[in-house]
């Protein structure tokens, strides 16, 4: 059964313009659902609306989030916030911004179990070197003490996912979490998460925009455009044949390694117009 | 993984070290004027008027740095001066800190109506010409120290809550906030824990600086003779009264204009020195 629905999840600007459109989606326990769409069509979006952390200008206009079978939307704020702080964890994009910089790094790894889950601190800080050794960080009792400026952006990245796994959440969503680092350590780390997720059995929910990730990571992906669901099925089905007429124009504009002098594919005009359509299509269709 | 950047380490720069010594000297004769001071500040020798300072022709060495206009000594009234100089610079400075900083981290963390009620209330604010303002508070309030202190808060505040609030909202906007609101902190303390700390280093700097400031607007006050009683000597007041016989005694003017400055500077620079000290990232 699945740990995270969102049914017709609807966010707006404060002026009413749309940033989600109905979304519904849906992810199974230890299962790793992709979300893919281009830059703006609301992929992060969904991510801050399910951990309630929405920018000032965006608001939840409608819908359900569904957590473990209880609709988040109708608990009182105080609840709320600790059953996402028990159950879900983010891995932020940028690990440069995503750790206090004023701040040792340990405590910012154990602030959650201590504060949320009522760890004694002693035990906390057994659990995070634990943790920091299972991410592959050598001496982490040192990297503890340490604060942010002093660590690589590769190591940042990894605390972030220890930090993340601390609580054993039942949900992760990493919002494109390799993005902000170099190619060579896009790939230990993304390995590192799938590791990391298979080990503790934990459902992720794994924004990018890159196909190529998705096909390593993923069992189910989503394509997103201007906040509308366009495709929703398994990893198998889409890269062997993909139903809906932009995804097909998604999937050949990924760059293919096996022909790198091949020139660049983008989505063609038409195909987005088409998209485009569709979408004032539903738009209308839910003002009606 | 091993990575080497924890083994940089800064030292306090020398601008520290200079700045720290003339601010340490100058609390040590305020708090110990009445001993080290070879005169009665406020004792008058018409006979011994005008005297230069010790490297001059004609000048008493009883009289290091001269007398001025009505035979008062100098060095005596500059040490005594101090006191109030830097009562003012802490008390002020701190309170200014504490009122300003505390609105400033409210408008730039919370947003929302707050925000838009103190930004429009410092923009009133910065409107008015702050030595009118000054002088307009003091006409109200009565001379005295106490009028003084509360003078530069009301005046001053504005510079510490637009800083504090531009650098609030910067560090709000940052993921590790996101993340401290995903575990679960609250409102309150994320702006103490996480976004407080980040802007320190800020607060610091600005601190010291306004403690120079509040050094500068006493010595404006006692110049147009509206700080505290006149029987009790200011540096501002002394740069008044030198002003009135500066090409027959330049000392008078010059020796506490020279106090005033390197105090004022040593504020500042102390300031920037700390900053880079309290910053984790340029430690």
């Amino acid at each position: 059964m699945s740990y995270l629905t969102t049914k017709d999840l609807t966010v707006r600007l404060r002026n009413g313009a749309p940033l989600l459109r109905k979304v519904s989606l849906a992810v199974k326990s230890g299962e790793v659902r992709a979300l893919v769409g281009e830059s703006g069509a609301g992929k992060s979006m969904i991510g801050k609306a399910v951990l309630g952390i929405l920018p000032r200008a965006a608001k939840l206009t409608g819908g359900e989030i569904l957590l473990d079978g209880e609709d988040l939307l109708t608990l009182p704020p105080k609840q709320r916030r600790a059953k996402i702080g028990a159950k879900v964890a983010l891995i932020p994009q940028d690990p440069l911004t995503a750790l206090n910089p004023s701040r040792r790094v340990g405590p910012q790894i154990t602030d959650r179990l201590v504060d949320i889950l009522g760890w004694k601190r002693k035990e906390a800080e057994d659990r995070a070197v634990e943790l920091l050794d299972e991410v592959h960080i050598q001496s982490p009792e040192r990297v503890m003490r340490s604060y942010p400026h002093e660590l690589s952006g590769g190591m940042r990245q990894r605390i972030l996912i220890a930090s993340a796994f601390a609580a054993e959440p039942k949900l992760i969503i990493a919002d494109e979490p390799t993005t902000a680092l170099d190619v060579t350590v896009q790939k230990q780390i993304l390995k590192l998460i799938r590791e990391m997720q298979e080990r503790h059995d934990t459902a992720l929910l794994f924004v990018t925009h890159d196909l190529g990730v998705v096909s390593k990571i993923s069992q189910s992906l989503t394509v997103l455009y201007a906040g509308k669901v366009i495709e929703e099925t398994d990893v198998r089905t889409f890269f062997a044949a993909p139903k809906h007429a932009y995804s097909r124009a998604l999937l050949a504009a990924t760059p293919k390694y096996t022909d790198p002098d091949g020139s660049l594919m983008p989505v063609p005009d038409s195909i987005i117009s088409e998209v485009e359509q569709e979408v004032a299509a539903f738009d209308a269709q839910l003002k009606r | 993984m091993r990575d080497a950047r924890g083994q940089v380490r800064r030292m306090p720069g020398l601008r520290l070290w200079l700045s720290g010594s003339w601010l340490l000297i100058l609390i040590l004769a305020a708090v110990f004027a009445p001993m080290i001071s070879p005169h009665d500040p406020l004792e008058q020798d018409l006979f011994a008027a005008r005297l230069p300072p010790f490297w001059q022709q004609g000048a008493d060495p009883a009289f290091l740095l001269g007398t001025d206009s009505l035979g008062r000594d100098l060095l005596s009234r500059m040490l005594y001066g101090a006191r109030l100089a830097l009562t003012v610079a802490l008390v002020a400075g701190t309170l200014t800190c504490l009122v300003g900083a505390t609105l400033g981290l409210i408008a730039g963390y919370y947003r929302g109506w707050a925000d838009l009620v103190i930004s429009r209330l410092v923009d009133i604010w910065m409107a008015f010409p702050p030595v009118l303002f000054a002088i307009l508070l003091i006409a109200v309030l009565g001379t005295g120290l106490t009028s003084i202190i509360v003078a530069i808060v009301v005046i001053d505040w504005t510079r510490f809550s637009r800083v504090v609030r531009a650098e609030a909202m910067s560090q709000g906007a940052m993921d590790y906030v996101a993340s401290a609101q995903v575990a679960g902190r609250s409102r309150l303390g994320i702006a103490l824990a996480e976004i407080l700390p980040n802007v320190l280093p800020t607060i610091v700097a600005l601190l010291t600086l306004e403690m120079g400031i509040a050094v500068i607007v006493e010595a404006i006050l006692s110049f147009v003779n509206l700080s505290i009683s006149t029987d009790q000597p200011t540096w501002g007041g002394m740069i008044a009264e030198g002003r009135t016989s500066i090409y027959q005694a330049w000392w008078v003017l010059v020796f506490p204009l020279a106090a005033l400055f390197l105090t004022v500077l040593s504020f500042s620079q102390l300031g920037e020195g700390l900053k880079d000290y309290f910053d984790p990232v340029l430690r």
